[in-house]
């Protein structure tokens, strides 16, 4: 076998310019589906980082249908109450229930003016219970205490001058206007690569609520389950509660309930989509190189004729001629393979460096040692598959007429 | 020379289709050539000597009569079988050389040992001693287009000898070079002649089958029109045997 493969390379080396455009589809097709592969495992990785999911027993409660990244419930008619947290905290399942506030403020720094999102931290011992679903701790200076006005902590990417929009560092002890009020921050947190953690700006809940002329409305309730066996069942008797409450049938919530799995699932399942897409559309090409290879196989048959009426005289089997052609087929199709890994890797460094540098985060492209061998194998079968015509066809030359040429 | 028969055509013929007519390529050719002979075989284009040496080279089949070679019938062997016998039994030389072009001179000796399966050390050691008979030692690494004509028809007289083959079976050996360059390639096949092998050679040219071969077949619209043998005092006419 090792031999056929020698004569093939040898062959390869003196192919035409043609041959070598043939492998474009192969080439492109196999470039599409490492790199879309990789960069969709490096999406669903920075996604599922970015819902820092710490724990999965929390369950979020919202008004409205919205669920998303946005400020929730800001603007929802039907707003959930400080009442409802309370109702919430009695259920059995529950260990507690805390309110929840983000809401874009205006922040004036070095004569600059931005709009930036700040979350609501509780006035109670409930504090360290967020810290510890946050999952945070500071790099400079000090978390919030309980009740503590006045005072601010930020995030990574808040400190920087080159994504606050302040065009300056901001550093522990310096002074910020939010929404006209002088804070100091006294504590900058230690970056998680995580758009949401290091985009984080703490504030104590009845300050901002305050600021906000916010009464007796709730932005976001976060549920702290008991046990992790129990959320499903947590989920339901909220879902009971919150119908009964704001007095509307089941299928006609406006509210929603969300679980950080459910969450997760659908977002995965999105991405399934696309890459699934993404692979059907590599496949055409790949189908494309395929047929390519077997034209240009069928044409190096013709050229070659004479060559395989000498082999057969001086002793070559049908199959001798057949594993030559298929191998070098395979041959084709593998070095089509190798172009398009090279490419894709390629493609994925730099995807996953603009997906870094958009989103401030910090994740590396997941090419799996699986994804290159599968593609290296799956190249050379294409090409030796789409080689199996032409060769048969060179293995079945008559010798008489083949060497006449 | 022993008076063993080693190629032996017993009325063979061989018609091709052509359209609606059928073309008599051969048409009922008897020979018997003995071990350690040199033939040649004659004729004017069309006399059915292309296809007379295809069918001596187990190329092809004959529609009719029965092929011996080295008392084994080959008449009726598989398209494989026949690569077999040709690959042990039989060196062909060609008028156009057919070497390889994507493999070195060496390369193009072990090709016919591969087939065979032929180790590879076997494989390279015979096939630089063969290139050293024919005088190409320092060429064994270069490709075909980097040799003269002379040279690569040598490669291929190598390559011919390379599985040890009881006949070498030359279409025209010298048909593409000059007469010097022709005549140092007939010295070799001589050579191997004087050895041993049964060498079969087809040429149009009557001065180098009157030199070099012992009998020649005369060749003429796919029958032995006559067989002329070279004897003490010159060339005889003798009588085709059944």
């Amino acid at each position: 076998m090792k031999t056929y493969f020698i004569l093939a390379s040898k062959n390869l080396k003196r192919r035409k310019l043609r041959s070598w455009l043939t492998l474009i589809g192969i080439f492109i097709g196999i470039a599409a589906v490492i790199s879309l592969i990789s960069l969709g495992n490096t999406l669903k990785a920075t996604i599922n980082s970015q819902f820092d999911i710490g724990s999965l027993d929390i369950i979020s409660v919202r008004a409205g249908g919205i669920s998303g990244l946005g400020p929730a419930g800001a603007s929802v008619s039907n707003p959930l109450l400080e009442d409802d947290v309370k109702a919430i905290e009695r259920i059995g399942s529950v260990k507690y229930a805390i309110s929840k506030y983000t809401r874009t403020m205006k922040m004036e720094f070095n004569d600059k003016v931005v709009f930036l999102g700040v979350t609501s931290l509780p006035d109670s011992r409930r504090i360290n219970d967020v810290y510890e679903e946050l999952d945070i701790i500071t790099e400079y200076g000090r978390l919030l205490k309980e009740g503590e006005e006045d005072r601010i902590v930020i995030g990574k990417n808040i400190a920087d001058k080159i994504r606050n929009g302040l065009e300056k560092d901001l550093k522990v002890g310096d002074r910020i206007l939010i929404n006209e009020q002088e804070f100091r921050i006294v504590g900058i947190l230690e970056g998680k690569g995580s758009f949401r953690t290091d985009n984080l700006i703490l504030m104590n809940e009845k300050q901002l609520k305050e600021l906000n002329e916010i009464a007796n409305e709730v932005d976001l309730i976060s549920v702290k389950v008991r046990s992790l066996e129990q959320v499903d069942f947590a989920k339901e008797e909220i879902e009971k509660l919150m119908r009964v409450r704001r007095n509307v049938k089941e299928g006609e919530e406006d509210f929603e309930v969300s679980t950080p799995e459910a969450t997760l699932a659908t977002v995965n399942q999105i991405l399934l989509g696309i890459q699934i897409f993404i692979v059907i559309i590599a496949s055409i090409s790949i189908v494309v190189g395929a047929i390519g290879i077997a034209n240009t196989m069928t044409t190096s048959v013709l050229e070659r004729r004479k060559e395989i009426g000498t082999m057969k005289a001086i002793g070559a089997r049908n199959k001798n001629i057949f594993y030559q052609f298929f191998v070098e087929a395979g041959l084709l199709g593998l070095i089509g393979g190798i172009l398009g890994i090279i490419l894709g890797i390629g493609i994925s460094y730099l995807g996953t460096f603009s997906l870094n540098n958009f989103l401030g985060i910090n994740t590396k492209p997941s090419i799996g040692f699986a994804l290159i061998f599968f593609s290296l194998i799956g190249s050379f079968l294409i090409g030796a598959i789409s080689g199996i015509i032409p060769a048969m066809k060179a293995a079945n030359e008559n010798p008489v007429e083949a060497i006449r040429g | 020379m022993s008076e063993k028969n080693l190629i032996v055509l017993k009325n063979v013929a061989k018609h091709y289709q052509m359209g609606n007519s059928i073309i008599k390529a051969v048409n009922g050719i008897n020979l018997k050539i003995k071990e350690g002979e040199f033939v040649a075989i004659m004729g004017p284009s069309g006399s059915g000597k292309s296809t007379a040496m295809n069918l001596i080279g187990s190329l092809d089949v004959p529609t009719k009569g029965e092929i011996y070679l080295d008392d084994h019938n080959i008449s009726h062997l598989s398209e494989s079988d026949l690569a077999q016998v040709r690959g042990k039994k039989i060196g062909f030389i060609f008028q156009q050389f057919n070497l390889i072009p994507s493999l070195t001179a060496k390369e193009n000796v072990m090709l016919p040992m591969i087939f065979q399966e032929v180790k590879e050390l076997e494989r390279e050691e015979k096939a630089q001693k063969l290139l050293e008979i024919v005088e190409l030692k320092e060429r064994m690494n270069h490709y075909p287009s980097e040799l003269s004509g002379g040279e690569q028809q040598r490669v291929a007289i190598a390559r011919a000898l390379a599985n040890d083959p009881e006949v070498i079976l030359a279409d025209e050996p010298t048909g593409n070079l000059d007469t010097k360059t022709g005549e140092k390639i007939i010295d070799f096949l001589n050579k191997f002649n004087e050895k041993g092998k049964t060498v079969v050679m087809i040429t149009h040219e009557h001065e180098l089958a009157l030199k070099h071969a012992r009998i020649i077949y005369w060749l003429k619209d796919g029958k032995i029109n006559k067989i002329t043998k070279k004897e003490k005092g010159g060339w005889k006419s003798i009588k085709n045997e059944k």
